[in-house]
């Protein structure tokens, strides 16, 4: 049969197909997406109705209070004490130096911002994956960063710089230091008692599993609590370490000992022939850790890691028990200045703390995912 | 079921409980020695020369209460009991600067005092017999006469706290403040209503929002609480003060020298305030002819050798931080939000009860 005569039998057919129409509009746009997330059946509708009701509730007071009916303007609680409808931000920038530096000379600010900056660049460095020589980042910021911080913030008398005692360090400065130092030490001190409470020797084991659970077992109040008031009743006059040191060490190993649990959660996971493949190519104990073990086993605990950070970040709060202003303390000392006193100044105190806090710990889970997201791209299922 | 050697449980239990009973008093038991050893050998050392060694007086201070210890927004310590350890500071070491500030909560307060880690404890803290009796602390002389008193609406037209005969008063749960209350009611023969909270926030909302006539806890606390009232001005303090708290200084017990400096410097200042010595005459008061001024500046006598310190001690107290009554002013007085009255506090030649005794 010749094309010809196809193409007369078949005159009827189309030999192009049909222009596409446009789908019907309750399959694409706001509606339709409406209807597939919002009202995709009788409960999804109830509790979005639920939602809108809830949020109709709430943000109009809320922006009242933050934004619409806040003083923004004064010198002092007189204003705020008028005019009672919303937040009181003056007080916050009146008090944002003590928020930010504690008790810590004004004069000698800047030394604060220095190690400030050039700790955050150094982080950023750090944690930027695209970042170029990240292992000099790394050696900048775990040996040659806690030296200058602690001469510059200590401040030492053949440098020209006054002495500023660890008793005048405070506000911001001291929460970022508390949980920067516990969350770089908690980690390595956590994989050691983690491979110290799986080794096969009965010392090591016996400790390791000691400190973890004595640790474990203890309220981290007491822990601060003795290491502040109750170490100067066992050490000589003249020997006890100084005031912040001391729940410094104490948040590090309290970190560390619930990190180690983390870690050997990550090493339980791992299945028995990745220690017989290492062990079948020759690697040793700790080779067999550093390449195959650990860089697996972590990877899988990230969230678990990350949340203990978060954690450790949010419990720095506690060091003000024993009498260190923490950023928290600074707010709380702060609204009860007598000159500040008004019925809004404690709840515009607190919801800036609480927006602190959520912004650093949002700001470690996001970094959280994102590594988690690269680390699992050859194991997602 | 039951094995050989098988315990039942409740005797079990039984022997468990005694068991951690023996271990709490024997911990007990350790840290107490601990602490009554350790305060021997402070005692030994001489807080005086200890601090005089450091050149810094170490102090503990309330973290935040308006008027007696709170850091300013420069992070400055302020208040009536800060100015107590700068006085000291001043005394002995001739530098009101020269103190290292240390905030305590209530709870650990005495802890810190104990084991060393504060010289002293100038914190609001009432003198009472039984936390000098176990406590191993000795209080000075009192510094701020506190009491319990009441707040209560302009609009009532009550002035005197004896007016609240049937009056509904709120209070904080499970206070002194409550117990206080229903004795001074009782003894009074008058009634009342107890409208009790958890928290002084929820008591002070209550007031405000009309729940009841009157809110009651100790009076300095009241002009604090005052202000954050949506009308502080509409409200007045009822003059009555209805229990004691008399809020001192303490230092460790056995070491007499340093108590006594303690003591002598808030003498000092509230001789120096009867005498009319204050911050701005004092240079002048030097070359005054009276005896008493004389000897209190160290111009005459030696005054300041027996306590082991500079003879011009008061003149360092006064120069630097001030006599009381320009502290109480600064800090809780007219010069201050508090804005609180001398009251009780005036000196017993202004009909208060605060009385220094004589240096000579």
């Amino acid at each position: 049969m010749s094309d010809a005569t196809y193409a007369n039998q078949t005159a009827y057919l189309r030999t192009t197909p049909a222009p596409a129409e446009p789908p019907p509009a309750l399959a694409q746009g706001p509606v339709a997406w409406a209807r597939q997330n919002l009202f995709s059946g009788p409960v999804s509708a109830l509790l979005t109705l639920a939602s809108i009701a809830f949020l109709v509730w709430v943000i109009p007071g809320l922006v009242r209070f933050l934004i619409t009916d806040a003083v923004w303007h004064a010198d002092s609680g007189e204003v705020c004490r008028a005019n009672q409808g919303g937040a009181c931000w003056p007080f916050i920038w009146a008090k944002a130096s003590f928020f930010w530096y504690g008790p810590y000379p004004e004069s000698q600010h800047w030394r604060v911002d220095l190690v400030e900056v050039v700790g955050a660049a150094l982080i950023v460095w750090l944690l930027w994956q695209g970042a170029p020589k990240r292992n000099v980042a790394a050696l900048l910021f775990f040996v040659a960063f806690p030296i200058l911080s602690f001469v510059l913030l200590r401040g030492s008398d053949w440098l020209g710089l006054p002495v500023v005692t660890t008793d005048l360090w405070g506000g911001v400065l001291v929460t970022l230091l508390v949980s920067l130092v516990g969350i770089v030490f908690s980690l390595p001190l956590g994989v050691l008692l983690a491979l110290g409470r799986r080794s096969k020797l009965p010392i090591v084991n016996a400790i390791c599993t000691g400190f973890i659970e004595i640790v474990r077992g203890v309220p981290f109040i007491i822990v601060l609590f003795m290491a502040n008031f109750m170490l100067p009743l066992f050490l000589p006059e003249g020997w006890t370490p100084d005031r912040l040191l001391r729940p410094l060490v104490g948040t590090a190993l309290f970190a560390a000992a619930y990190m180690a649990e983390v870690v050997r959660g990550g090493m339980q996971a791992m299945p028995k022939g990745q220690y017989e493949g290492a062990a079948s190519v020759g690697l040793g104990y700790w080779q067999t850790m550093r390449l195959i073990i650990l860089p697996q086993a972590l990877a899988l605990v990230i969230p678990g890691i990350v949340s203990n950070f978060i954690s450790l970040f949010k419990d720095t709060t506690l060091v003000a028990i024993v009498g260190i202003f923490d950023f928290l303390r600074t707010i709380e000392t702060a609204y009860n200045d007598p000159n500040w006193t008004s019925p809004t100044t404690s709840a515009t105190g607190l919801i800036t703390a609480a927006a602190f806090y959520w912004v650093f710990c949002f700001g470690m889970s996001r970094y959280s995912q994102g590594v988690e997201r690269r680390l699992r791209a050859g194991r997602r299922h | 079921m039951s094995g050989p050697g098988h315990v039942p449980h409740h005797a079990r239990n039984h022997r468990i409980g005694e068991e951690m009973k023996l271990r709490s008093k024997a911990l007990a038991g350790l840290l107490a020695t601990c602490a009554l050893g350790l305060m021997a050998s402070a005692a030994a050392a001489g807080t005086l020369d200890t601090v005089k060694g450091k050149g810094q007086l170490t102090c503990g201070a309330n973290t935040g209460l308006g008027g007696f210890g709170i850091p300013d927004d420069k992070g400055q310590w302020t208040g009536l009991d800060v100015d107590v350890c700068r006085a000291m500071a001043a005394a002995v070491l001739g530098d009101a600067k020269k103190v290292k500030f240390v905030g305590l909560d209530a709870k650990n307060r005495f802890t810190a005092l104990q084991s060393g880690e504060v010289d002293v404890l100038s914190r609001n803290t009432t003198a009472t017999s039984s936390r000098a009796s176990t406590l191993g602390i000795i209080f000075g002389p009192v510094t701020y006469y506190d009491g319990q008193g009441f707040l209560v609406k302009k609009k009532l037209n009550v002035s005197s706290a004896k007016d609240l005969n049937g009056a509904s008063i709120c209070v904080q749960q499970g206070t002194t403040t409550e117990l206080n209350l229903a004795d001074y009611f009782r003894s009074n023969n008058m009634k009342y209503e107890s409208v009790a909270f958890q928290s002084e926030d929820e008591t002070l909302k209550a007031f405000e929002s009309g729940r009841c006539d009157a809110f009651t806890t100790d009076a300095s606390g009241l002009y604090a609480e005052r202000l954050r009232l949506a009308n502080p001005d509409e409200n007045i303090v009822l003059p009555e003060i209805i229990s004691k708290e008399p809020l001192a200084p303490s230092v460790r017990q056995g070491d007499d020298q340093w108590y006594d400096v303690m003591t002598y410097t808030v003498y000092a200042m509230l001789d120096a305030e009867e005498l009319g010595v204050t911050s701005k005459n004092v240079d002048d008061m030097k070359k005054s002819d009276n005896p008493n001024i004389r000897r209190l500046l160290g111009v005459e006598g030696d005054q300041g050798k027996g306590f082991g310190l500079t003879n011009d001690w008061a003149y360092n107290i006064i120069k630097q931080v001030g006599n009381y009554g320009e502290v109480f002013d600064r800090n809780v007085g007219e010069g201050s939000p508090l804005k609180i009255k001398r009251g009780v506090n005036a000196l017993w030649n202004k009909g208060g009860i605060q009385y220094g005794m004589p240096i000579r």
